[in-house]
């Protein structure tokens, strides 16, 4: 492959190496299923087949499958790309927001963390002016308040900031 | 005529005050899941179950159902508007569909998607009314074998019939059971697969694994594609209506050929993506003008559109007289099902009346409100496809995590729901197939316990699923649906060398 090419916008990982992590991934979920079935017991006990007798097959199953897939993955052309830099740079864009999201959740509570994503979505990718953001980011949570907390009566969780109002 | 005093019952139920409520509502959000990126019937459901759990069991199917219905509705108008297919199913209706939105045309091909929906689902929805508790009746007999051989069947056609690779689809249905079987063990109350970690002693809900896979993938896939909404004018009146309504009894033909396609690829698990692509393929090839089709030939949008919807609603006959779903959206109603205490499969014939007949009813009213709502609302709901994605899809992401987080009051459950998602985006890359996954979740541990019942009977030998014609004949279906592409791959190459000798 030419240097051109693979400093182009086209470059990024080949769909031949993701095909084959995943079949490896997917193995070693495999050898784990399996070797938690044989320490649950994959055997003929008192009852019957015991705890780990079937998804030990099951297991097994997706061990062929995956070193199945990882030949097929081993034959295909080198040439395909799974997705370029530029885009996968756009899908981290929204995972790793998503997962300082989650991760903060328990903490401050869903409300004021859903308050931050939007914000921080709308002003990253949108570029949008700060009324907009902050009504729609503000918007948002409080229409959830209603419909879960008020409506539903399914509570969600909440932070300090809910505490210091009094729910 | 049982079965008509029952059904006159069932609209009994489903036309009270509050059923029709929550129908409308249903039909509403489901139509807007629809057309929303990373939304879809499959985790829309997923996401408002949990608001379910305080409404009566029949309440809340009538609410689930038509959220469906209307996903299916609303997976047309994305496909016709803006060349994007809100749901796999759509993806075949934008080939002509939207052609005929550049050509100016879009409430015609709006009108007619809706109506070939309608009648597509309202010919499956009559052969579940006749044919339903015939299936039940007759699978009350089934015991734990029989039972088996009829989760082997649809598992094995999902193999066979996936256009996906095969072992492909079995690694992923696979790792869908190996999640299913995490956490207490149902017959022996021994915990396996947990190593110690306390999170895992209830093991993976399907809900999480839904909204994970199919919410947070699917909006990873939208944007990296970069979605930009650039669509035509939705235009519907009474006149367009009526003459499109005019012209469409021409394809009487393509219509029942695709409701027919429909209907068997809904209720072998295959699902209404295919179904749709089937019935499309078959139209073009047989249609008089079928080599217009892609340059906006109103056939072409009815075929796909037939097919889909009745493939959709045919998908819930196996899951109410059998417990066996029949796409990832009746997935996950089964699910709900178990969550509301209700057995799924033949019994609920016998034991739930109120609950089926009401259930089928709603079919047949949720449609008709359906259309309406369609008809009448396009406008509004194009509308909101043309707010920017960088604010749509935050709201989706803190929708999808509120659903997550309702199903076990965990917080740890939403964490798990974007590590699906992640999984989620790279498996559908990669061309796995995520609804015999999802599907597996939710009928693991019912499978593996109608296996090891069985085995228990017959003292461990495999015999017992040759032992009777019945379950002999289901699990021969079962290997001969596995090993389809083999064999159809077989008997052409035998074709091809008698025709060169």
């Amino acid at each position: 492959m030419s240097e051109s090419t693979s400093r182009g916008s086209r470059a990024g990982p080949s769909h031949r190496a993701v095909e084959k992590s995943v079949a490896v991934g997917m193995g070693v979920f495999a050898s784990i299923v399996i070797f938690g079935s044989i320490s649950a017991g994959i055997g003929w006990g008192a009852e019957g087949p015991r705890a780990g007798f079937f998804p030990f097959y099951v297991g097994l199953a997706i061990l062929i499958a995956s070193v199945v897939n990882f030949i097929h993955a081993y034959a295909e052309s080198g040439e395909g790309r799974f997705a370029d830099w530029h885009q996968l740079r756009q899908v981290a864009a929204v995972v790793v927001p998503t997962a300082v999201y989650v991760s903060v959740i328990p903490w401050i509570g869903i409300y004021v963390s859903s308050v931050l994503l939007i914000g921080f979505f709308m002003k990253r990718l949108g570029d949008y002016s700060w009324h907009l953001i902050a009504a729609i980011a503000l918007g948002v949570p409080l229409v959830m308040f209603f419909v879960f907390e008020k409506w539903f009566l399914v509570p969600l969780p909440k932070g300090p900031l809910e505490a210091w109002l009094g729910y | 005529m049982e079965e008509l005093t029952n059904l006159f019952h069932g609209f009994a139920v489903a036309l009270q005050p509050f059923n029709i409520g929550v129908m409308l509502l249903g039909i509403v959000l489901g139509v807007l899941i629809g057309v929303l990126p990373g939304l879809g019937g499959a985790n829309g459901v997923a996401i408002l179950l949990p608001l379910t759990f305080s409404m009566s069991p029949t309440s809340a199917i009538i609410m689930l159902s038509c959220i469906y219905w209307g996903a299916l509705f609303g997976g047309a108008i994305t496909s016709v508007l803006f060349n994007i297919p809100g749901e796999p199913w759509s993806v075949a209706t934008t080939f002509d569909g939207h052609p005929m939105a550049q050509q100016g045309r879009a409430g015609e091909a709006l009108t007619a998607a809706f109506t070939s929906s309608f009648v597509g689902a309202l010919f499956a929805v009559i052969m579940i009314t006749l044919i339903a508790p015939l299936v039940a009746a007759f699978a009350l007999r089934f015991g734990p074998a029989e039972q088996f051989s009829v989760y082997f069947l649809a598992f094995c056609s999902f193999v066979g019939m996936s256009k996906e690779p095969p072992f492909k689809t079995i690694a992923a249905m696979f790792i869908g059971f190996a999640l299913a079987a995490v956490g207490l063990d149902q017959v022996t109350g021994q915990l396996r697969l947990t190593f110690g970690t306390e999170t895992l002693l209830t093991g993976f809900d399907f809900l999480i694994a839904v909204i994970g896979l199919f919410g947070i993938g699917e909006i990873l896939l939208s944007i990296e594609e970069g979605l930009k909404f650039r669509g035509g004018k939705a235009g519907i009146n009474p006149k367009v209506v009526w003459q499109t309504w005019k012209e469409l009894p021409r394809y009487w033909m393509t219509s029942l050929r695709s409701c027919l396609i429909g209907c068997w690829m809904g209720i072998s698990p295959a699902g209404a993506t295919p179904a749709s692509f089937m019935s499309y393929g078959i139209a073009k090839r047989v249609s008089k003008t079928g080599k217009n089709f892609g340059r906006g030939e109103i056939e072409g949008v009815v075929a796909p559109e037939t097919a889909a919807h009745a493939a959709g609603t045919s998908a819930l006959l196996p899951m109410l007289s059998l417990g066996v779903p029949g796409s990832p959206t009746a997935a996950v109603l089964l699910g709900g099902l178990l969550i509301w205490g209700l057995q799924p499969g033949p019994l609920l014939f016998v034991e739930q009346k109120e609950f089926v007949w009401g259930l089928i009813a709603s079919m047949y009213l949720g449609n008709i409100v359906g259309l309406l709502v369609v008809l009448t609302c396009v406008p509004l709901f194009a509308a909101i496809l043309r707010i920017p994605f960088s604010i749509i899809a935050p709201i989706i992401l803190v929708v999808c995590a509120v659903g997550a987080y309702t199903v076990h009051n965990s917080t740890f459950d939403i964490m798990l729901m974007l590590v699906f998602g992640v999984i989620g985006y790279i498996l559908k890359k990669c061309d796995y197939p995520l609804a015999p996954m999802v599907l597996a979740i939710v009928l693991g541990d019912r499978a593996e316990e109608n296996f090891r019942q069985s085995l228990l009977a017959s003292q461990g030998s495999l015999s017992i699923f040759w032992s009777n014609g019945l379950v002999a004949s289901i699990m021969l279906l079962g290997l001969l649906a596995l090993f389809w592409p083999l064999i159809s791959n077989f008997v052409e190459q035998l074709r091809a060398r008698r025709a060169t000798t």
